[in-house]
């Protein structure tokens, strides 16, 4: 599961090629809203240079793509994903086939994820559907120009996607797919940054897309365990090992009784901190 | 020219560099200090004093660069200089800075043949780049200044001090007055040693809130309309860094030191004036709030970062050797334990516990580093003059760790090479290098080796980094310079360690 | 009338990017302002030569103002100019 992922604009050398040395869990070159209409070309033929020249140190590459006609120009084996903007049901599968039959093709030692944008009501009520196809690995919340379909602002209190952050969640918890939540915009604002993080963490969301490298860490850290979760978590799985060779079914550690998903919850905890 | 020991050519009648630790086998001998008799006399202007002291060719003339680019009094001496068309002058300015640019002229002219400094950078740097200084540039840093002049190596006629107020007596300070630059670390070799001193400031009062430099080593006042512009001190760089590579570098910085457990009670820590100097005291800030840490004591030249760290009680002490900013200058005023350090006191190698030898950490910068740790903060990749040691060697030397944070590439730019254009410190005075893609330790620190083996900390060999760097830009060229010697870099010690050569 | 392009250029002059222009030329020619001229000039003009051999794009004057730009950006503004001149295609 991952944590953090870090928005990069795919027009802009610089931050590429810095874009491994941060702790982002997965990188997002950006080819369509972060470059300007004008340099979409240019942007795309970095990206492709990069891709075959630059020896990027480990990281998850994502690619946020313009539309599915560019994937089989783009595509390469050093990238994970694709990020599909205004994702829809359709789209999705669309774009699923089109990777099937590039893989068969091209031979590629591993198979793409996607992960689905959900930044338009209908996606929204429709998130089940989505988090239902095989090849979507994640739904990543795109708050803002969903706020702009709705008609509203934007707010840290965030109550205007309050309901748009809950059917990404729950859609993604239905499949155990990555429920990412929508990139805090103020910059400068870490305590902001904080508190929206947190919203999104106690709600669900498993993780958080940035537009900043200095946003990462304090993501990363609020999407960790807390020290107290992992140590409970460890009691639980020692508890629950003598509980097994003693042939019990039930047990309870520091006076709370553990059932299935509260071991499971453990076990989840416990895989998190492993890398 | 001759080889010293670090391979590099210096100029034969010169004493070469043999090791960081040479200077143990010295003898000190100092001279005696001039307690100035009788009253001291009040001048009316700076061309009148050329004309009492007899001020002529081949004289040595010294300052102090309290007021750093907001200096005043060197441009004013040189005025009078050209006006009386003295020549052949050895200068000793403590440092020279951009705003110094009448120089270029008087070096041209060779009213000015030779200068001693500790850090030189803009025109007059680029001047003697280009061979335009008749005789040698001898670069020393903070601690060998004050062993030259204390020993009479350098031998100043007349030692010209900057100062924001005096009284009648000639007792003088650089905190009171309109104008205030702070502590006036550097001064002291100057003030005791020679042969003749004259304070210059705006301000004459009838009382000082400290008489920080003291009217029995004081032969002439001069009272001008204004000795230096307090914003001049400033040099830019007062805020945190918000380059996210730069403040990972500061992170890894203060999480390497945290890992090695030196962030504890009592402890003692120096770093500079740069942005991310700032990032690494903020973060170490963080830390040591956290978990209530009281630190010993923060030294150095002192900056805003560091006063605030002490006013938040991390740091009992400041030892102050310069302000780097206003900040700084009021805490010194006001706070009674932010003291003054004097340049010998801080750093002079034959000081016996000088300040430096104190320090737990240090946190350095570097142009270039070499596969054996050696660092140049003396010229650019391109051979141009633009810095110098200061206290860098220093604190190196002194210092119980060093940690020199650079990028490892930057605008295409290694900072790792395998032969710089000079080398400023001796790699076995390095311990760590942090970029942002790796930490490198000095091999001969097998015992932070050891200790930093199972760490989460991204460790690499030196030599690991360098191929990294060259992958991603590829084998610079080394670019050449001319054969003639136009400055030398003189080790704490008085050895020379390097050669610097026209571009 | 067909309005027809003598001359394109493509990227930035932002730290690590260069701008490249292209002119139709009678004979291919290079000339190159670096921040980093004296350490890597030679390496720039390198790469410049064989992107425009493997793009088989010969009749033009490239001028390449460079701000740090490792070879793969010096690379990819090359191909894009070619593109938005009309001298090569995909």
């Amino acid at each position: 599961m991952i944590r953090s992922l870090l928005f990069i604009p795919a027009n802009h050398p610089g931050m590429m090629q810095n874009a491994d040395i941060f702790n982002a869990d997965a990188v997002i070159f950006d080819l369509e809203d972060g470059v300007i209409a004008s340099e979409k070309d240019a942007a795309k033929d970095l990206l492709v240079s990069f891709l075959n020249h630059f020896h990027m140190q480990h990281k998850k590459i994502i690619i946020r793509i313009n539309n599915i006609d560019e994937v089989q120009t783009i595509i390469h084996p050093f990238i994970h994903g694709f990020l599909l903007p205004k994702a829809d049901e359709a789209s999705l599968l669309l774009l699923d086939k089109t990777l099937t039959s590039l893989e068969k093709k091209m031979k590629f030692d591993h198979l793409f994820h996607v992960i689905a944008l959900i930044e338009t009501p209908e996606s929204v009520l429709n998130a089940l559907n989505i988090a239902k196809i095989p090849r979507v690995t994640g739904l990543l919340l795109g708050a803002e120009d969903l706020a702009t379909h709705l008609g509203v602002s934007r707010t840290l209190e965030g109550r205007e996607i309050e309901f748009a952050r809950n059917m990404v969640i729950y859609a993604a918890k239905a499949y155990q797919k990555n429920a990412i939540d929508t990139p805090y915009t103020d910059v400068n604002n870490i305590n902001g940054l904080k508190q929206d993080t947190f919203n999104a963490k106690n709600i669900g969301m498993n993780a958080k897309a940035c537009i900043h490298p200095n946003q990462i860490d304090t993501i990363n850290e609020i999407f960790m365990p807390t020290q107290e979760e992992i140590d409970f978590a460890r009691k639980i799985m020692i508890a629950k090992e003598k509980a097994d060779l003693d042939g019990l079914g039930a047990f309870s550690v520091d006076g709370k009784m553990i059932d299935q998903p509260i071991i499971l919850r453990a076990k989840h905890i416990l895989e998190k901190i492993k890398d | 020219m001759i080889l010293n020991r670090l391979n590099r050519k210096i100029p034969s009648p010169y004493k070469p560099f043999i090791s960081d630790d040479a200077f143990l086998q010295d003898t000190y001998k100092p001279i005696p200090k001039q307690n100035h008799k009788g009253i001291v006399k009040t001048v009316d202007s700076i061309s009148t004093l050329f004309d009492i002291l007899k001020i002529k060719d081949g004289m040595t003339l010294s300052f102090h660069h309290h007021y750093r680019n907001g200096d005043l009094l060197l441009n004013k001496v040189l005025e009078v200089i050209k006006q009386k068309n003295i020549k052949n002058l050895t200068l000793a300015p403590s440092a020279i800075f951009p705003v110094h640019e009448p120089l270029v002229e008087l070096i041209k002219a060779k009213n000015v043949d030779k200068i001693y400094t500790n850090y030189v950078n803009g025109p007059v740097a680029e001047a003697i780049s280009h061979g335009h200084l008749k005789d040698l540039l001898i670069m020393d840093t903070h601690g060998g200044r004050a062993r030259a002049i204390e020993t009479g190596e350098i031998k100043i006629d007349v030692a010209f001090i900057a100062v924001s107020a005096a009284d009648k007596m000639g007792n003088a300070n650089g905190i009171d007055g309109i104008h205030p630059c702070g502590p006036l670390g550097y001064i002291y070799p100057d003030l005791y040693h020679a042969k003749h001193t004259v304070v210059v400031t705006d301000t004459i009062l009838d009382a000082l809130s400290k008489n920080e430099i003291s009217h029995e080593f004081v032969d002439y006042i001069i009272k001008i309309d204004q000795i230096g512009l307090s914003t001049g001190i400033e040099s830019g760089t007062t805020q945190m860094t918000r380059d996210p590579i730069q403040l990972k570098i500061a992170k890894d910085t203060v999480s390497l030191i945290d890992t090695l457990g030196l962030i504890k009670n009592k402890m003692s820590f120096q770093t500079g004036a740069g942005s991310t100097s700032i990032a690494v005291s903020h973060f170490l800030k963080d830390i040591m709030q956290t978990r209530s840490i009281k630190g010993s004591f923060a030294s150095g030249g002192i900056t805003a970062s560091l006063v605030d760290m002490h006013e938040a009680g991390l740091f009992e002490k400041l030892y102050d050797v310069q302000s780097f900013d206003l900040t700084a200058v009021k805490s010194f005023k006001k706070n009674d334990q932010h003291l003054l350090m004097d340049a010998s006191m801080y750093a002079n190698p034959f000081y016996n516990e000088n300040v430096a030898s104190k320090l737990d950490i240090v946190i350095l910068g570097a142009t270039e580093i070499d596969l054996n740790f050696n660092v140049n903060v003396t010229t650019s990749s391109t051979h141009k003059l633009m810095g110098g040691s200061g206290g860098h060697s220093d604190t190196a030397y002194e210092s119980k760790l060093t940690i020199i944070t650079t990028n490892l590439v930057k605008s295409r730019i290694p900072s790792i090479r395998k032969h710089i254009q000079t080398i400023s410190t001796p790699g076995s005075s390095i311990d760590v290098l942090v970029t942002e893609r790796g930490i490198a330790i000095n091999p001969k620190r097998a015992d932070l080796i050891q200790r930093l083996k199972s760490s989460k900390l991204n460790i690499k060999t030196i030599d690991e980094l360098y191929q990294m760097s060259l992958d991603i830009a590829g084998e610079p060229e080394f670019y050449p310079h001319k054969d003639r010697v136009v400055g030398l870099i003189r080790y704490r010690d008085g050895s020379i360690i390097d050669s610097i050569y026209e571009v | 009338m067909i309005y027809i392009k003598t001359i394109a250029s493509a990227g930035t002059y932002e730290s690590n990017d260069c701008i490249v222009t292209i002119k139709k030329a009678d004979t291919l020619s290079i000339e190159i302002e670096s921040v980093v001229f004296e350490q890597f000039g030679n390496q720039i003009k390198a790469v410049a030569l064989k992107t425009l051999d493997d793009l088989n794009v010969k009749n033009v004057s490239v001028f390449i103002k460079d701000k740090g730009a490792l070879d793969y950006t010096i690379m990819a503004r090359i191909k894009t100019a070619c593109k938005r001149l009309g001298v090569y295609h995909d």
